[in-house]
């Protein structure tokens, strides 16, 4: 039986998820991800799946955002270098 | 017209998306046997208080073996990618300190700062629990040893370069990856060694819902503990070396 906790949760998780498509800005997008993450996970919590939910607690809310995050570090700060060398050299 | 054909694309999926859950089977209704085979023998047979743990890492750990050795070539992947260049370094050493003088970053909030420390003490001691009771309770290896890498990332963060390097030494974590990915199919051919099948079970089982017990499951998931903790402190390592290695210059001035 899906209960009314159940559906509550899933309404969240359907919300989180268009939230996250709607986040144009690739930084506020990762901590959305996570928010949704978390929002899958108390999902399967709540399906008694308590193996999945901690997996998905620590892929889905703490290691994608993370990556993310550490990606979009390193591509701006390769932008900036390159910029930095480009004004050096006019 | 584009929003006639969108809305009427989108009333279609929801009736055929609609039509397909009528169709569902009832939520915990389960036809294949497996599972309830499982859910009788495991904890008899493996003396494995959670059987999630003793499937991933018993009856089927030839597929955990893989899913393990996904990590590490995606780890080793993305560290090749990242790995620094000569030219990068050359540059690094000529120009690279009058660059980044006008741009040195923010110095650390102290609000950062105390839930950092607060934090690491917190998940190392939550990641160590949740791998060394995989057999037992919900949890393992994988995901206690996310948790565990969450620690040094807190230290990052809130200490200095300088002790970011002390606890989490590039050497010593590339070898733990190492270790740990070398170990799992080492106690995979000591199965074959004792004349059982490839990863199966060597060790001596104990008594259920013990710590200590569970044999080749416990022992395994100590093994991906430190094979995910250390090859995610690799990949988190990769990604923020050169920062590091400018802090810890800047800390040297």
């Amino acid at each position: 039986m899906i209960g009314w906790l159940q559906t509550g949760v899933l309404l969240l998780v359907a919300v989180a998820g268009a939230g996250v498509v709607r986040t144009r800005d690739p930084l506020q997008q990762s901590i959305a991800v996570s928010f949704y993450g978390l929002t899958l996970a108390l999902l399967f919590f709540l399906h008694q799946a308590p193996d999945v939910a901690l997996s998905q607690i620590v892929v889905g809310a703490v290691a994608l955002p993370l990556m993310i995050l550490l990606a979009l570090a390193k591509v701006h700060r390769q932008d900036e270098e390159r910029r930095g060398r480009e004004e050096a050299e006019r | 017209m584009r929003r006639i054909l969108l809305f009427t694309g989108l009333a279609l999926l929801a009736a055929l998306l609609v039509w397909g859950m009528r169709g569902l089977p009832a939520f915990g209704s389960y036809p294949g046997p497996y599972g309830d085979v499982i859910n009788q023998v495991a904890v008899a047979e493996r003396h494995a208080t959670d059987t999630v743990s003793a499937v991933n890492f018993d009856y089927r750990a030839f597929d955990t073996l893989g899913e393990e050795f996904i990590l590490f070539t995606s780890v080793a992947g993305a560290a090749l990618l990242l790995r620094r260049e000569k030219s990068e370094e050359k540059e690094d050493e000529n120009d690279g300190e009058d660059r980044d003088r006008g741009r040195a970053p923010p110095p650390t909030s102290d609000a950062v700062r105390v839930f950092g420390v607060a934090l690491v003490g917190l998940t190392v001691g939550y990641g160590l629990y949740m791998i060394s009771h995989g057999a037992v309770s919900p949890g393992g290896g994988f995901q206690g040893g996310v948790i565990l890498a969450t620690a040094p990332l807190s230290v990052y963060l809130a200490a200095e370069a300088r002790t970011f390097e002390r606890i989490a030494p590039k050497t010593l974590t590339e070898i733990g990856e190492s270790v740990g990915a070398a170990g799992y199919v080492l106690l995979g051919l000591a199965g074959l060694v004792a004349g059982v099948t490839f990863l199966g079970n060597v060790l001596p089982l104990g008594r259920p819902g013990e710590v200590n017990g569970a044999g080749n499951i416990q022992a395994l998931n100590l093994i991906v503990g430190l094979e995910v903790a250390t090859a995610f402190v690799v990949l988190l390592t990769a990604f923020i070396e050169e920062t590091l290695r400018r802090r810890l210059r800047r800390e040297d001035r």
